[in-house]
């Protein structure tokens, strides 16, 4: 399988971030009925769904190479953006661990992983190809990597993560590398348990979400990990849409208008992959963040379509809570055009394999 | 680094005392094993004459291991199950059916000290902890609580590492739980592993000493892990009977039958699966039913859930 990286495409300034036909086509749209509300949409993440971006357990696509580059820009700006409690070493290692030898199984091409032994004390080689690097280092010892190694893998990754450790039954948010987060801040959250930095969230609690999804969790089995779908959208194809940078980005969505919204406004998706952790007993959390505007799924009619009735339905609280209240008139009226009002088949494929023109 | 079972070949077998067996096992196809670590168990398939046991042993082996898991089995001699097996049966060469680790027992990796009171083979979960202890340089102790001539039997595992002392029963040789306690420093976390006896007196010590819940950790095995005695399901709209084994789910005997059973999470919390039941009484192990749904009845969720006694019948 070959990418076709566009290294140079940005998601700020001028943000020219585009996707290929290819890349709309895999979107992992999230809606499978007309109506969208909270429940525990887990399931188990195996290689197979209605997305390719299911196949691999942890999904390189054509942005990858520019995503890594907006997100040391980020971090150049606020090293806060990545924080590991002392307590998270293990898990540190176990992150690597499993992000090198995952990547490098599944793309070959890009990534490789040479080891003179599997424990702690053994040397490794790594090398990732679409960013130019080569890293010799100790398994276990964060002295020979640049920086300690959660940061060091996940600043190689799409994407954002957090490490929960368990213990007293709970999990506790206690590293993360959050960069292109849809406005939380791990500043805020980092040490709080699960109950904790959910608390913002509306209705979910009230309807046993979170408690369920919390006993789910504490049972999470290693080799057995699970996924989700989130979403909420943004003006732009931003990815740090953060609270600390709120006055770069939260007044670009008053530039909203009916004719606009077809390029401005994004329907942003996270996959959210849930993986226990061999040697801590941590558990990882990657959010997987794609972006589409709105031009982009109308050019698949069942997805323009059924976005147009899931956020005319949208709960007032989900809408307040996402942030859409200012111009989700204006994309309302955008995506009525892409409607026509027939029923439309239960699932989130495309039911296409080519793309509408532009 | 994903599956649910995996094939182990026995590689060595070695009695290491009178009624305590050391098995070495490897990955049956010559690759490599998950890693697992501190605290971490496996559950392995041992086909006894009547039926087949799972059975969960922690793993002594170095933490992060991958060519091979090591595993100490006590001969239970009151038991014909799964460690009569491996007492008896057990052969160099043969392959077993195991899931991968599990681990219902990891250290707190926030404690300022770590403290391990081990009665018998219930040394066994502390001798990765220990290995892990090392490399972390977290300030520990390790208590063991066994014969006299026990003592040197785990020496290849504690290779020389400080911080073990040992008790027996006699004078002048028994640990004494209470002043134990009281010498612990604040941030101090217990780990307790033994008999049924020994757990409780130090539970109850430590209860009497003021210490909270959350620091006190008591190894048990089998709360995490499905299965149960086998039962028959009745599918009324399907007009099918399936008979669920001990080691699998009802959604799993359903789906084997080829009757289409909605689902997504598997283990009881989305409640996707939610099904009528029509007949019967459910054992319900979800977290997604209520406590008043479940006193009503009527419905069960097959993911986890199983028969308390007898029939079910499903409106499937
Ligand atoms: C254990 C790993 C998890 C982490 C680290 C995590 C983290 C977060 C964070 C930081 C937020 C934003 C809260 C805010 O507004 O400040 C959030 C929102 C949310 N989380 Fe989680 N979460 C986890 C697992 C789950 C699971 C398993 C569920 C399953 C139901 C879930 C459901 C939600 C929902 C529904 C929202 C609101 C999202 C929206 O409407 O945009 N989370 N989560
Ligand atoms: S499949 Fe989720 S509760 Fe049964």
């Amino acid at each position: 399988m070959t990418i076709a990286f566009k290294p140079e495409e940005t998601f700020r300034g001028d943000y020219t971030y585009r996707n290929s036909d290819a890349a709309v086509l895999r979107f992992p749209f999230p809606f499978p009925e007309d109506r969208y509300m909270y429940s525990v949409n887990i399931e188990p993440h195996v290689r197979s769904g209605p997305s390719d971006v299911f196949m691999r357990p942890f999904d390189v696509d054509e942005h990858y190479i520019a995503e890594c580059r907006d997100k040391a820009i980020t971090l150049e700006r606020d090293p806060g953006r990545c924080q590991v409690l002392p307590h998270m070493m293990l898990a540190q290692w176990d992150t690597l661990e499993l992000l090198m030898e995952s990547l490098s199984a599944d793309y070959p091409a890009l990534f490789s992983l040479v080891k003179e032994g599997d424990d702690f004390g053994s040397r490794w080689t790594w090398t990732n190809r679409p960013l130019g690097l080569e890293q010799s280092f100790i398994f276990g010892d964060p002295a020979t990597l640049p920086c300690e190694p959660f940061e060091y893998i996940t600043r190689q990754a799409q994407g954002d993560f957090a490490i929960c450790d368990q213990r007293d039954n709970n999990l506790y948010m206690d590293a993360g590398m959050v960069t292109s987060q849809a406005d939380w801040s791990l500043e805020f959250d980092v040490g709080m348990s699960f109950m904790e930095w959910h608390g913002p969230v509306p209705l979910a609690h009230q309807t046993g979400v979170f408690e369920r999804a919390l006993k789910y969790l504490l049972m999470l089995r290693l080799g057995q990990p699970v996924r989700r779908l989130n979403w909420t959208m943004t003006i732009n194809p931003r990815l740090d849409t953060s609270p600390e940078n709120f006055p770069e980005w939260g007044t670009d969505r008053a530039s909203v208008t009916p004719d606009n919204a077809g390029q401005k406004v994004h329907l942003r998706v996270e996959l959210q992959t849930l993986w226990r952790l061999p040697r801590s007993n941590a558990i990882l959390f990657p959010i997987r963040c794609y972006l589409a505007s709105l031009d982009d799924l109308a050019r698949v009619p069942k997805w323009g379509a059924r976005l147009h009735r899931v956020l005319s339905s949208l709960p007032r609280e989900l809408v307040e809570y996402k942030g859409l209240t200012r111009y989700l008139p204006a994309a309302l009226e955008w995506l009525a055009q892409h409607d026509d009002g027939a029923e439309l088949p239960v699932g989130t494929e495309s039911g296409v394999t080519t793309l509408a023109p532009r | 680094m994903t599956g649910e079972t995996l094939k182990l070949k026995v590689a060595a077998l070695a009695d290491i005392a009178p009624g305590l067996r050391h098995v070495r096992l490897v990955a049956a196809d010559g690759g490599k094993l998950p890693p697992a670590a501190a605290g971490a168990h496996v559950q392995l398939a041992l086909a006894g004459a009547a039926r087949t046991y799972r059975n969960a042993y922690s793993l002594v082996s170095r933490p992060g291991a991958r060519d091979a898991w090591e595993i100490i089995v006590r001969r239970v001699p009151t038991s014909r199950g799964g460690s009569a097996y491996i007492h008896e049966c057990l052969q160099v060469g043969e392959v077993l059916e195991a899931g991968w680790p599990g681990n219902l027992f990891a250290p707190v990796r926030t404690a300022r000290r770590q403290l391990m009171i081990a009665g018998g083979i219930g040394i066994t979960p502390f001798l990765s902890y220990l290995a892990e202890f090392a490399f972390s340089g977290v300030e520990h102790a390790l208590h063991v609580c066994c014969r006299e001539s026990e003592q040197q039997v785990f020496d290849p595992w504690l290779a020389g590492r400080p911080g073990v002392s040992w008790y027996w029963d006699a004078d002048g040789h028994r640990l004494d739980i209470p002043a134990l306690l009281a010498a612990q420093p604040a941030g101090t976390h217990l780990y307790l592993c033994g008999p049924a006896a020994m757990n409780e007196e130090v539970l109850a010590a430590a209860a009497a000493a003021g210490w909270p819940d959350t620091h006190v950790h008591c190894e048990h095995f089998g709360s995490a892990l499905s299965g149960g005695e086998a039962f028959r399901a009745f599918l009324a709209r399907s007009g099918v009977e399936v008979e669920v084994g001990e080691d699998e789910s009802l959604l799993d005997a359903i789906e084997r039958a080829g009757v289409n059973a909605p689902c997504l999470c598997r283990g009881g919390a989305c409640g996707v699966c939610a099904t009528p039941l029509l007949e019967g009484e459910a054992e319900h192990r979800d977290h997604f039913l209520s406590a008043e749904e479940r006193a009503a009845g009527l419905l069960i969720m097959p993911c986890v859930s199983r028969a308390r006694a007898g029939r079910l019948v499903l409106d499937l």
